[in-house]
């Protein structure tokens, strides 16, 4: 790792920078999943490069035993480290899903606050790369349904580094999404030893017209829509909900009782997803203001498919982002 | 004498655990019989002997992981019978405020870190108890119980390998009582014994008679000692059987009437009760005074939860998160 501070750095880099720094500030913080450690290439991203070498067995490349080492997460964190696990990919939390929502989430409130389980389960996804129906879901409803986890989804380097360095210091299991195709792309660089707090969402872009909320990727496609529709005299307030679970409604409902229209964008299918449970909180708290519908833009409700063309079918289009837009303002 | 058997004193020790399980679990039945009490209740009556004689060889700072069917568990390693009562009883007072209930019995001050009422879920946890032990350079082991149902889950599987891998401190202490849930042994295990899965794991598989409690004691202690060493784990398969099927309530017409009987016929309390008479590690009057020592404890622990309030509602808010939820 460089100490020389950069201006510049993509989410990859802003990971690994919180996880190396992460580890040095505090020997209760361990890692592992599968290829994590350098003999292993240091991650199959190389997220997690350089960090075996530097903290030795408080790193390792686990067996492709999800189960496994995320029970075996659950178990040391409630013995006082805490572990920060990769499941490599999102749809891989299938298979250890028992751990996570069963015991992870719950074991706090089951013993009546005897244990917890500060722990940290880093995994990556997104459509795009034509990794089809089993490697690219976004799946954050399933977890966001369970109460004791927290849904971390961060869009860009800075948040990502500060939002991972919360994760790590929460007393509670927290699920980090990142978005695996922007990985590499630019952004400013996170300051050593910053934090941005779980449960607080930004406002990317002011605007008095529509709010737009995202997340993640999503926040890739929403800029330039909200840009191209400045031109047109319609000023979008665009909110980077951040964190999923618990969702910062007073930041969302602000915006909305001030533009009285909103849009929610996010990757995963449609239906029964944050979108809906977003929009119906605006609809409970302000029906009464709102000019219009809020409009949800999602994925289709297929699986992820393979060939690009069917992949692009599947996602929404950024023009849908725009139309949505238009149509609260019809 | 050899190092691994358990001489009188500890003998007796283990028999007073046993009697502690016996009488509560007798209570407990008999409160839910009379109607004193309501609950999902899985009973160990004739399992006593296998965590009793483990837990002579444990310290308060060894880990434990059980399963729904693990009062025994948590009693042996010390989680108080007026704290199991008033929890089971879903009080205020009770070791997780009435929020875990039977199936969720946590003590961590005692080293009972995690009851779960999912087959196979207690393995990985342990595995990581037992790493935390592993990285801190520490001695202490953790014991993860299960039942021979949960060696057919993957988590069984997964665990034994990481344990391996990584030379993990832990037993893994599987209390095959012949059913799972209500299907034989026979209908649901591939293999004639669940020890010799170990071999799979390159790990010492051992069985043993669950209901012989000088015989759990030694392999046990080897087990127990092998971890501490930094080792590795090992597979302890105690045959013993659950004398009030799955549930309460559950009549066990599944099992035959022969077996029943005779594995009822083969109480392992009263015979080894009588083992230390024969073996003059005690007298009839030293043995009574325990059992009514015991009684009497579960009859402080009864009124101590039947006394209890029950829990504010507003617990519903707490402790799903370090915040109190709106």
């Amino acid at each position: 790792m460089s100490t020389t501070p950069k201006t510049q750095a993509n989410l990859l880099q802003s990971l690994n920078q919180a996880l190396h720094d992460a580890m040095e500030d505090d020997p209760a913080v361990i890692v592992f999943g599968e290829d994590i450690a350098d003999p292993e290439g240091g991650g199959i991203v190389k997220l997690t490069h350089g960090l075996s070498t530097k903290f030795g067995a408080r790193v390792r490349s686990t067996p492709i035993s999800e189960m496994a080492f995320v029970g075996a997460a659950v178990g040391a964190a409630v013995a006082g480290f805490k572990p920060v696990v990769e499941i490599m990919l999102m749809n891989f939390t299938a298979v250890c899903m028992d751990q996570i929502t069963n015991h992870a989430a719950k074991l706090r409130f089951m013993s009546g606050g005897q244990t917890h389980v500060p722990m940290v389960i880093r995994t990556m996804t997104g459509s795009g790369m034509q990794n089809g129906g089993q490697h690219s879901d976004f799946l954050e409803a399933w977890f966001c349904h369970t109460p004791g986890i927290k849904v971390v989804m961060p869009s860009n380097p800075v948040d990502g580094y500060g939002l991972l360095r919360s994760a790590i210091d929460d007393p509670d299991p927290v699920l980090f999404v990142e978005h695996l195709p922007s990985y590499w792309l630019p952004g400013a660089a996170p300051e050593r030893g910053s934090r941005i707090p779980i449960g607080k969402a930004r406002v990317h872009r002011q605007g008095c017209d529509v709010t737009v909320i995202g997340y993640s990727r999503a926040m890739h496609d929403i800029a330039p829509v909200a840009e191209k529709l400045a031109a047109d005299g319609i000023a979008c307030e665009v909110i980077d909900l951040r964190t999923v679970s618990p969702l910062d409604m007073d930041t969302v409902l602000t915006s909305v009782k001030k533009t009285g229209r909103a849009v929610v964008v996010h990757e995963a299918v449609k239906s029964f997803g944050v979108g809906a449970e977003v929009s119906s909180r605006i609809h409970e708290a302000l029906f009464r203001e709102l000019k219009a519908p809020v409009e949800r833009v999602a994925s289709a409700d297929s699986p992820v498919p393979y060939a690009p063309p069917l992949e692009a079918a599947f996602l929404y289009r950024p023009a849908d982002i725009e139309t949505a837009i238009r149509k609260t303002l019809a | 004498m050899h190092a691994n058997e358990a001489d009188g004193k500890t003998l007796v020790a283990i028999y007073r655990k046993m009697a502690l399980i016996k009488h509560s679990d007798d209570r407990v039945i008999d409160a839910m019989k009379a109607g004193r009490m309501q609950m999902p209740y899985y009973s160990a009556r004739g399992q006593e002997c296998i965590p009793a004689a483990i837990s002579v060889l444990l310290d308060d700072a060894d880990y434990l992981v059980t399963i729904y069917r693990g009062v025994h568990d948590m009693l042996a390693k010390g989680l108080p019978a007026k704290l199991l009562w008033a929890e089971l009883a879903g009080k205020a007072t009770g070791s997780c405020k009435g929020k875990g209930g039977p199936m969720h019995l946590t003590y961590p001050s005692k080293g009972c870190m995690v009851t779960t009422g999912i087959v196979g879920a207690s393995l990985p946890i342990a595995c990581g108890l037992a790493l935390a032990a592993q990285l801190r350079g520490e001695t202490r082991v953790t014991i993860a119980n299960f039942g021979d149902g949960a060696s057919n889950i993957g988590a069984f599987h997964e665990s034994l390998n990481l344990a391996s891998v990584w030379k993990l401190p832990v037993v893994f202490v599987c209390q095959n009582n012949r059913y799972a849930e209500h299907t034989s042994y026979a209908k649901g295990t591939s293999c004639e014994r669940i020890a010799d899965r170990a071999a799979a794991y390159a790990m010492p598989g051992v069985r043993v008679d669950g209901n012989d409690p000088r015989a759990v004691y030694r392999v046990a202690q080897t087990a127990i000692a092998r971890a501490r060493a930094g080792e590795g784990p090992t597979l302890i398969e105690a045959m013993t059987f659950r004398f009030n099927g799955h549930l309460i309530g559950d009549m066990g017409e599944y099992i035959p009437k022969a077996d029943y009987a005779a594995a009822l016929a083969a109480d392992p309390y009263p015979r080894f009760r009588q083992q230390l008479l024969d073996d003059r590690h005690a007298s009839a009057a030293e043995l009574d005074a325990i059992d009514a020592a015991v009684r009497e404890e579960i009859d402080d622990a009864e009124a101590f939860a039947m006394s209890s309030p029950p829990p504010d509602a507003r617990e519903v808010t707490r402790d799903v998160y370090a915040h109190d939820i709106a």
